[in-house]
């Protein structure tokens, strides 16, 4: 599993940890009931603060995507792929709104934006 | 959480210099690193803990108990590296582990040879003749070999080069990996604190300037950069301390965030410890 920490990026290194597992475990790399590396073994690895893996750790508890067992560790949790599914949507619609509306201040037309994304999708694959 | 250290209130007055009033808590399974300039009092914080310098008003406790009544007891549990060498120069590496056995109850000459051995260290060569790092090195073995419980540390890392700092570190945060076990160091070098420590605690002048988890520290302070323009609309109040450069104001700030939302200005930096350092103690309030 790789995890890569960037000391002089401006987003926090706990958040850092959590957004690489959450999306390792929505690609499915990280399959429900994997353990996932002790709070400890994990800050010697990335030479970080333990408070810092306990804070991302904390936080994939709390939106579900990982689940503690008492003296055992943390384990990938079941996700519940509707609402992920929704979330994912959710987010998709935020960004998309702010495209609409720039392209509605600059008169830039719908088919141009359709074409843009075709072109977008087109290249991803 | 359980505090493996706890100093209550210690001041202690010289001539020239006084601490006052030092208050800190360091939980279990924590690295603590202590930072300041020379003579700002935390050798002396060190000292008083382990009990070397006597005749200081307040209370610490080790393990849950006072370091004075219990300071046996507790010894037996501490590693301790201290700025100066303590061994004579005479002895070689071989007699260290002679003299521990008698002096620890716990003293695993097998760890220390394996520490030895990791670090490259000469078993029979006079402490005379090794450099500088390889003392070190060699404090750092003993200090361990002992299997303590928490580690107390005067510039651990002070004559190493990177790559011996490296090692080193790695045999910290593998110490550390026990939750039973905590760390307190000062250090100079305040990239290995950045990377390793969990909580900062800055001395000045025998004060805590402050004492909190480096997260918080790293993740909430900055410095602005900007021209007397945008200096003077700084209110007094959410600037720490700024130093005038040659071409640029630096001002230290508690917030960035909150900031940001106010002045909407582009230049804010991450802080580094040193920044945190030179601009508390060179900067003007």
């Amino acid at each position: 599993m790789d995890i890569i920490i960037s000391n002089s990026s401006e987003v926090p290194i706990y958040e850092q940890i959590k957004e690489q597992i959450k999306e390792k475990i929505l690609s499915s790399e990280l399959l429900a009931g994997d353990l996932l590396p002790s709070i400890r073994a994990l800050a010697k690895d990335l030479r970080c603060s333990v408070i810092t893996t306990k804070n991302a750790y904390e936080e994939l508890v709390n939106e579900g995507y990982v689940v503690v067992v008492a003296a055992k560790g943390f384990y990938v949790a079941e996700i519940n792929r509707q609402l992920v599914y929704e979330e994912q949507l959710n987010k998709i619609e935020t960004l998309l709104d702010s495209v609409v509306n720039i392209a509605k201040i600059n008169h830039i037309k719908k088919e141009t934006i359709n074409s843009l994304l075709d072109i977008l999708y087109e290249e991803e694959k | 959480m359980e505090n493996i250290l706890e100093i209550k209130n210690l001041s202690k007055k010289y001539k020239d210099f006084q601490l006052k009033d030092i208050n800190i808590k360091l939980p279990k399974g924590m690295i603590m690193g202590l930072i300041g300039e020379n003579g700002a009092g935390k050798t002396t914080t060190i000292k008083a803990i382990l009990d070397i310098i006597k005749d200081y008003q307040g209370e610490i406790k080790v393990f849950g108990l006072d370091n004075r009544i219990d300071e046996k007891k507790i010894k037996e549990d501490i590693g301790v590296v201290l700025d100066d060498m303590f061994f004579p120069e005479i002895l070689m590496p071989s007699d260290i582990d002679s003299i521990m056995r008698e002096i620890y109850k716990n003293w695993d000459s097998s760890l220390y040879f394996k520490y030895l051995n990791d670090f490259s260290l000469p078993i029979k060569k006079e402490i005379k003749t090794l450099s500088k790092g390889m003392r070190k090195k060699l404090e750092i073995a003993t200090c361990l070999a002992h299997h303590p419980k928490l580690l107390i540390l005067d510039e651990p890392t002070s004559g190493l080069d990177p790559v011996a700092r490296n090692e080193v570190i790695d045999i910290f945060l593998d110490f550390i990996q026990n939750e039973e076990c905590s760390i307190l160091l000062s250090s100079h070098i305040t990239t290995d604190l950045e990377h390793i420590a969990d909580y900062i605690t800055f001395i000045n002048q025998g004060e805590i300037l402050l004492s909190k988890t480096k997260d918080e520290l790293m993740e909430q302070y900055g410095v602005v950069k900007c021209g007397l323009e945008d200096f003077l609309k700084i209110d007094k109040n959410d600037r720490l301390r700024y130093k005038k450069n040659r071409y640029e104001y630096e001002v230290l700030v508690e917030n960035k965030k909150e900031f940001n939302k106010k002045y909407h200005m582009t230049t804010i930096d991450k802080m580094t410890l040193e920044d945190l350092m030179v601009l508390m103690i060179k900067g003007v309030k």
